[in-house]
């Protein structure tokens, strides 16, 4: 398979600040690569110079196999692009702006406002066709925005924060029509700030901290990289939680709240092992839970800080 | 090698299309900048009328007709207003990003709307003459005159419509980029010959109104219109500024709309 994004060594700097230090990645055709990290990590530089917005300091880049120095009309052909900040025209109405895309796009009168329909209906958005983006809630802008952005049918798409700022249902919308646009062969390219978005939807994740990369895999590869898988089980006397410690050695005791965390990988066997062991003990468990590490561990493990919901977990504490 | 290939006149068409749309929905600004020409013409032509006429040789001398070549001026250079804060408001929407990630003719962006003001700037002169003829306005310019007016005031509406937008493009926020043309709008119209001859002016006064842009082509337009006598060449020096406005107003605001990106 070959790459529809090939980036070694990108360097932007604003002045003294270096934004972007040396970023080398690979995305395949036809997947999600998400760019990982908390604001201000530069993942939205990196987005304005893969889709020609601003020029790098440094690097080598191909998108679509274009060299993106030397060719970007051909890359601006191939790519299509949905920023952090609604690129709608809020005097024109939903129909409007995608007719101005297809005119754009040459397309042709007929076929143009075709496909403007199309896209008004496989995005919700056919009954507020006639009425003036500026009207749109949020959910609606960023739906039409990303329609826009379809409306050329581009091979690579690149989508800076889709979700933020979205309620959890458009969220999940928008998840789905990402997930659409991948089973039709489309690359994505895609940046978050949420943790839980990059696990859903990608096939490869890079952690960006502080404009570098610090860990780049599968979101299985990245679990594997911190420890901390455990089956967590909660008793109700006193004398049971004793009990099973004596059970269960290797287990870690929080006595206080009459926790055991047993070490374990959350595989079948593993849990079927356990449970016999609970079952031959004739222990009175009242819950449990099997913990596999997520990528908030992952985070904080590679970047040494927690990420904000992780903080905001401990602030509550 | 680029294997795309352009389309400008469609993608400036589709900008044009846009901004007359815009105009449109959102009248306040041109319908605004029409008002200035117009209180001009009526403080000047009508209340101040008599004194000025009076003043500047009485009799059968008609002021109006001597103030109109400069009220025209005026109604293009406030009609600037509009393109200038336009383009200021819209660079800093998500839009005009979405733009320049497309691949479409890059200057037709500006150009629509540099086209779409032209139009909206040629329609509010047409207004503004047509008020005129009504309080009294009476040119005796030959329909050979007419075509020279209308081709001069296109040219002028283009040059300084390219220069607003330059400046609109400079300007971090839309009430600077209101700022940064009024000089366009007052300093340039009142030292200039659009109200009094330059005889009448204070010798430092007269040197400016003699060498800015506006006289000579306030002089060429009121030779055309009235019949006053020019001097030789203002006609050339009036297309010539306008020329030399344009080019620089189109670079300057090309240059600073590709800012930063790759080529």
């Amino acid at each position: 398979m070959s790459a529809a994004i090939d980036v070694r060594g990108l360097r932007k700097s604003y002045g003294p600040k270096s934004v972007l230090d040396g970023i080398d990645l690979t995305v395949a055709e036809g997947t999600i690569f998400s760019l990982l990290g908390p604001n201000g990590a530069g993942k939205t530089t990196a987005v304005q110079i893969l889709s020609t917005l601003i020029a790098a300091d440094a690097g080598e880049i191909r998108v679509a196999g274009y060299d993106l120095h030397r060719d970007p009309e051909n890359v601006r052909a191939a790519i299509g692009v949905t920023g952090q900040f609604s690129a709608v025209d809020g005097l024109m109405t939903g129909r409007e702006n995608l007719i101005l895309m297809a005119d754009l796009y040459h397309l042709g009168k007929q076929e143009g406002r075709r496909r403007a329909d199309e896209l008004l209906e496989q995005f919700e958005l056919a009954d507020a066709g006639k009425k003036l983006a500026m009207t749109y809630s949020g959910g609606m802008k960023r739906r039409l925005d990303l329609a826009m952005t379809l409306v050329g049918r581009p091979r690579i798409i690149f989508l800076d924060e889709p979700t933020t700022g979205l309620d959890p249902r458009s969220r999940h919308s928008m998840w789905a029509m990402i997930r659409d646009l991948v089973a039709g062969g489309v690359t994505v390219f895609l940046t978050t700030q949420y943790l839980d978005e990059a696990d859903e939807l990608a096939d490869r994740i890079a952690v960006l901290d502080h404009g570098r990369l610090v860990a780049e895999g599968t979101a299985e590869e990245l679990k594997r990289l911190v420890p901390g898988g455990h089956v967590r089980l909660r008793f109700t006397s006193p004398e049971e939680f004793t009990l099973a410690g004596q059970v269960l050695p290797t287990a870690v005791p929080n006595s206080e709240a009459l926790v055991l965390q047993v070490p374990s990988d959350g595989s079948v066997h593993a849990l079927r092992d356990l449970l016999a062991r609970i079952d031959d003990a004739s222990l009175a468990v009242s819950e449990l839970t099997v913990h596999t590490p997520d990528l908030d561990d992952v985070f904080f493990a590679v970047t040494g800080q927690p990420t904000a919901a992780q903080h905001e977990e401990v602030m509550t504490k | 090698m680029s294997t795309t290939v352009s389309h400008p006149v469609s993608d400036i068409a589709t900008m044009l299309r846009r901004n007359l749309r815009h105009a449109q929905r959102y009248p306040g600004v041109s319908l605004g900048t029409l008002g200035m020409p117009v209180v001009m013409l009526l403080l000047f032509g009508v209340v101040f009328g008599k004194t000025f006429k009076a003043g500047l040789g009485g009799g059968d001398f008609n002021y109006i007709d001597y103030l109109i070549p400069g009220i025209l001026l005026i109604t293009v250079t406030s009609g600037t207003m509009g393109p200038a804060i336009a383009v200021c408001t819209d660079m800093a929407e998500g839009i005009v990003a979405r733009f320049r990630t497309m691949s479409m003719f890059r200057p037709a962006v500006l150009t629509g709307a540099v086209l779409g003001s032209v139009l909206q700037i040629l329609t509010s002169l047409a207004l503004v003459l047509g008020f005129a003829l009504l309080i009294g306005f009476r040119p005796n310019a030959s329909f050979g005159d007419w075509l020279l007016v209308v081709g001069l005031l296109v040219a002028l509406t283009v040059a300084f419509t390219w220069l607003a937008v330059a400046l609109g493009l400079v300007s971090k926020t839309p009430e600077g980029a209101s700022n940064i043309v009024l000089p366009l709008n007052l300093l340039f119209p009142f030292l200039s010959t659009t109200f009094i001859p330059l005889e009448a002016m204070p010798k430092g006064i007269r040197w400016f109104a003699e060498y800015q842009p506006f006289t000579p082509i306030i002089e060429t337009l009121r030779h055309l219109l009235i019949g006053t006598p020019a001097k030789p060449g203002d006609g050339w020096v009036a297309l010539a500024w306008c020329a030399a406005i344009a080019v620089v107003g189109y670079f300057w605001a090309q240059k600073n709309y590709n800012k930063g990106t790759v080529a």
